[in-house]
């Protein structure tokens, strides 16, 4: 495996720099998956049937409480990598804990806010409307739970074989699809939520 | 057994269980004769285990040919109910199965693999690559496709086929018009098939960007490789669309959603629409590849340089974009209104001139040329006429006015078969004939070639031709029959006939290609066609570094140049080659996604359950894996070298 000392460790084989490239083309496709539901969210929005719109269902709170959880969490992972490149291996497992631990609790809060909804009758089956919201958030929602087992399974093998090429282009990685699901969610909130509650 | 009534056939004929006998039989078949030549070690070894591309191209070439060889069956059944009018030999619900599998397997499971399969095997050779950017992810992506389309195909035999049309439109396909498991199939196997297409996407934009030869810029890249990069980055741009739109088809029928439905807010056209902005650029995807295969056949024998080589790529990034500016063509008799209709009139149309400058450009490139008649030429001169009667009727079919008057009658379906035969199968067949000595290391017989060229061409003419004069007339397609009063039953019959010659054509490729393996001779050297592009200037067969040293590339004809204008084409000196591991995990994985995607058609939790868990172990598993590869040495290196006639400078 040959080093390129010159790039930070993640760039540093060319094996990793084609990994990076190719999930960046990734996230492309990705971009395209949420802009198509956010297009059939837009569509459907006031399909409500006779179902609940969604200025009677949302509520502010756990939106906020969840915004605030996904936002920290994407400055936590920023700084996972930065302690990543000082070669500080501990702080950088710490920043990493801290970050699945936030999206941990984001998708309790998320859980919550769903059966809030099927508990005011706005479940899947109830109506266009219902059961794209639900779709896009559980879209969103599955991304985060994916990602949980996926920074998991990094931390792991970070323990286990110290911060080399290998390791350092996976934390990389994460931190592009953690970032990316903040970016998300922004639009969620933004266009979901505050749209639909004006 | 109130568990296995489930799996029973909804609709059966004798046809359908004297199909199970034959599948049954074949499976059994196979089994014993690789037990019997004691083949599953070597089975497992080299082929379902491989991260080769050339192997992964060759398999997907596999898979398209019984793929094409099951879809023309579909066609010739429905020609046959066709041939006179009112004739029995299928019903209604019968006619409706066979042309949604028609569809699916032609466009998905043949089209697409025999595309993929060449990208696969030509484009890392031609731009001076050892392999793919990410060869175990292609071994993911054939074999994700593999189990898709196996998963569509026992459709059929247990549960029922999909008969909503390869367009699936809601509320048709929702549960209260098609009761059956069969649109189930039909969205989970292109959900898994259209996982591995995408993945196969990022691996190609990423091998055609990061991992060309030095000296290659952008614009030195061959024609074929150009298409590929267009191609994937079209994959990339709509398959998450189709994933979203067969997520939400799944939803409503497993899950009582109301997406496409008609009450609770529904709206059935959001899936046309969905549908379309995916399934109108997969036609481009499909077009384009076969584009840059008739460049890189057409210079080779015109015995000269590609005309207008930027231009040639300009029509295809405009095409590429304008296809997905087009989609609603699909449906002008929705009622969107007029601005909506005339802003998609003229988007289809103006995808008739980039495309008229490429058909220019080959013109000119066999202007002049020394034309070499060799069956791949002659697909591709057969192409251009062909082709462009088809484009025609597209612009006719473009102007929402007349539309009217051809929305979905045999008129269309003359239009997109004149299209995607001439257009991609030729294609695909011509690049079979040309890249067969490359791949196997002998040539296919040209005189069996040049017949099945005109049975097929001379087919293809009559079973489509008349389908125009019919659609003008008003038969419509998708229907199972039509009165004699229609006066359609003369024109119907010569479509028979056509179709029956197109399957002749069919029987002497197949028997071209066991002729071939038993008379063909064997010392063809490397450079068979005189051809001018990076993949013929490697030894035959293809050793699996494909290239013992990086070539080094001056121009957009690298091996013309080496040969005609002394371009050192290999300099250097061999060094140790670094190469992936074959790996099982892909094969395993995908073997579960199949178990996946059949306990949910028949939703059957637990075992979908047991299935997810079981793709996520093989993540895992991946995930802490340490495979680095290994490393061909430099002697290793040199002794292939020998065996194959002596290293190449």
């Amino acid at each position: 495996m040959k080093l390129d000392h010159s790039q930070p460790l993640e760039y540093s084989t060319h094996e990793n720099e084609l990994n990076i490239f190719g999930f960046w083309i990734f996230l492309g496709a990705e971009i395209m998956l949420f802009a198509t539901l956010f297009t059939s969210y837009f569509t459907l929005e006031n399909r409500v049937g006779s179902g609940p719109s969604g200025a009677e269902i949302f509520e502010i709170s756990p939106v906020l409480i969840e915004t605030f959880l996904l936002l920290t969490s994407s400055f936590t992972i920023g700084l996972a990598v930065h302690a990543m490149r000082l070669g500080r291996q501990k702080a950088m497992i710490g920043f990493f804990v801290v970050t699945l631990l936030l999206g941990l609790t984001f998708l309790g809060v998320e859980i919550y806010e769903f059966v809030h909804y099927v508990h005011v009758g706005a479940g899947l089956q109830t109506s266009a409307f219902t059961a794209m919201l639900l779709t896009t958030l559980g879209t969103h929602g599955l991304h985060v739970t994916f990602g949980l087992f996926w920074g998991t399974m990094i931390i792991l093998q970070i323990r286990k074989r110290g911060l080399t090429a290998q390791t350092a282009g996976k934390s990389f990685i994460f931190s592009l699809y953690w970032h990316f699901l903040d970016v998300v969610w922004i639009f969620i909130f933004s266009f979901i939520y505050l749209k639909g509650m004006m | 057994m109130e568990f296995f009534e489930r799996f029973a056939i909804p609709h059966p004929s004798p046809a359908i269980y004297a199909a199970m006998v034959a599948i049954g039989l074949t499976v059994i078949g196979i089994i014993a004769g690789l037990t019997y030549f004691k083949k599953w070690g070597y089975l497992w070894r080299e082929w379902l285990t491989t991260v080769d591309h050339k192997r992964i191209g060759i398999m997907y070439l596999i898979s398209a040919l019984i793929m094409l060889f099951r879809g023309g069956v579909d066609a010739v059944m429905m020609r046959a109910q066709l041939a006179s009018p009112e004739a029995k030999l299928l019903d209604a619900q019968h006619y409706n199965e066979i042309f949604t599998t028609h569809g699916v397997v032609m466009i998905m499971f043949m089209a697409m693999p025999f595309i993929i399969g060449f990208m696969n095997y030509v484009v890392p050779l031609q731009i001076g690559a050892r392999d793919v950017a990410f060869p175990r992810l292609n071994a993911i992506s054939f074999w994700l496709f593999f189990m898709g389309a196996m998963l569509f195909n026992i459709s059929f035999v247990i549960g029922g086929s999909p008969d909503a049309g390869w367009t699936s439109y809601f509320p048709l396909a929702g549960n209260e018009f098609s009761k059956s498991v069969g649109t189930n199939y039909y969205m989970l196997s292109l959900q898994i098939s259209g996982l591995g297409t995408l993945m196969t996407g990022i691996n190609m934009i990423t091998t055609i960007l990061k991992m060309r030869a030095p000296g290659m810029t952008l614009m030195r890249m061959p024609m074929f490789t150009w298409s590929t990069l267009i191609a994937n980055l079209i994959i990339v741009t709509v398959f998450p669309v189709l994933t979203v739109a067969l997520a939400m088809g799944t939803m409503d029928r497993l899950f009582g959603t109301h997406f496409f439905a008609s009450t609770n807010g529904g709206m059935d056209m959001l899936w046309a629409n969905l549908f379309w902005v995916w399934g109108h650029p997969e036609v481009y995807i499909l077009i384009l590849p076969a584009f840059g295969i008739y460049s890189e056949i057409i210079s080779t024998f015109s015995g000269r340089n590609l005309y207008g080589y930027k231009s040639m790529v300009g029509s295809m990034v405009i095409i590429s974009v304008l296809s997905c500016l087009v989609w609603a063509h699909h449906f002008f008799t929705m009622g969107q209104g007029a601005a909506s209709n005339s802003f998609f009139s003229i988007t289809t149309m103006a995808i008739a001139v980039p495309t008229g400058v490429k058909i220019f450009n080959w013109l000119f490139t066999l202007w002049r040329g020394k034309i070499r008649m060799t069956v791949p030429m002659l697909y591709s001169i057969g192409f251009i006429p062909l082709f462009t009667i088809g484009g025609v009727t597209g612009v006719m079919l473009a102007m929402s006015a007349a539309d009217y008057q051809y929305h979905n009658t045999m008129f269309l379906v003359a239009h997109f078969h004149n299209t995607i035969i001439p257009g991609v199968v030729f294609a695909m067949l011509a690049a079979l004939t040309y890249y067969w000595p490359k791949m196997f290391g002998f040539m296919l017989n040209e005189r069996i070639g040049k017949w099945a060229f005109w049975s097929l061409s001379i087919g293809f003419v009559l079973a489509f031709f008349p389908m125009y004069i019919t659609g003008l007339d008003g038969q419509a397609r998708r229907m199972y029959t039509y009165s004699e009063s229609t006066g359609f039953g003369p024109l119907n019959m010569l479509s028979f006939i056509g179709a029956g010659i197109m399957a002749i054509a069919f029987i002497l490729i197949v028997y071209n290609i066991y002729y071939s393996i038993r008379y063909s001779p064997r010392d063809i050297g490397s450079d068979p066609w005189d051809a001018r592009t990076l993949e013929w200037a490697t030894h035959t067969p293809v050793p699996e570094y494909n290239f013992a040293f990086t070539p080094s590339v001056n121009s957009s004809e690298p091996f013309w140049d080496d040969k005609k204008k002394k371009h050192k084409l290999f300099p250097g000196k061999i060094e140790k080659i670094h190469m992936p591991n074959n790996s099982g995990v892909p094969f395993i994985m995908s073997s579960i996604f199949f178990v996946w995607g059949f306990s949910f058609v028949f939703a059957m939790w637990p075992l979908l359950i047991i299935s997810t868990i079981g793709i996520f172990i093989c993540m895992a598993y991946r995930s802490f894996e340490q495979d680095h590869g290994r490393y061909i040495t430099v002697e290793e290196v040199k002794e292939t070298e020998e065996k194959l006639g002596g290293a190449k400078l």
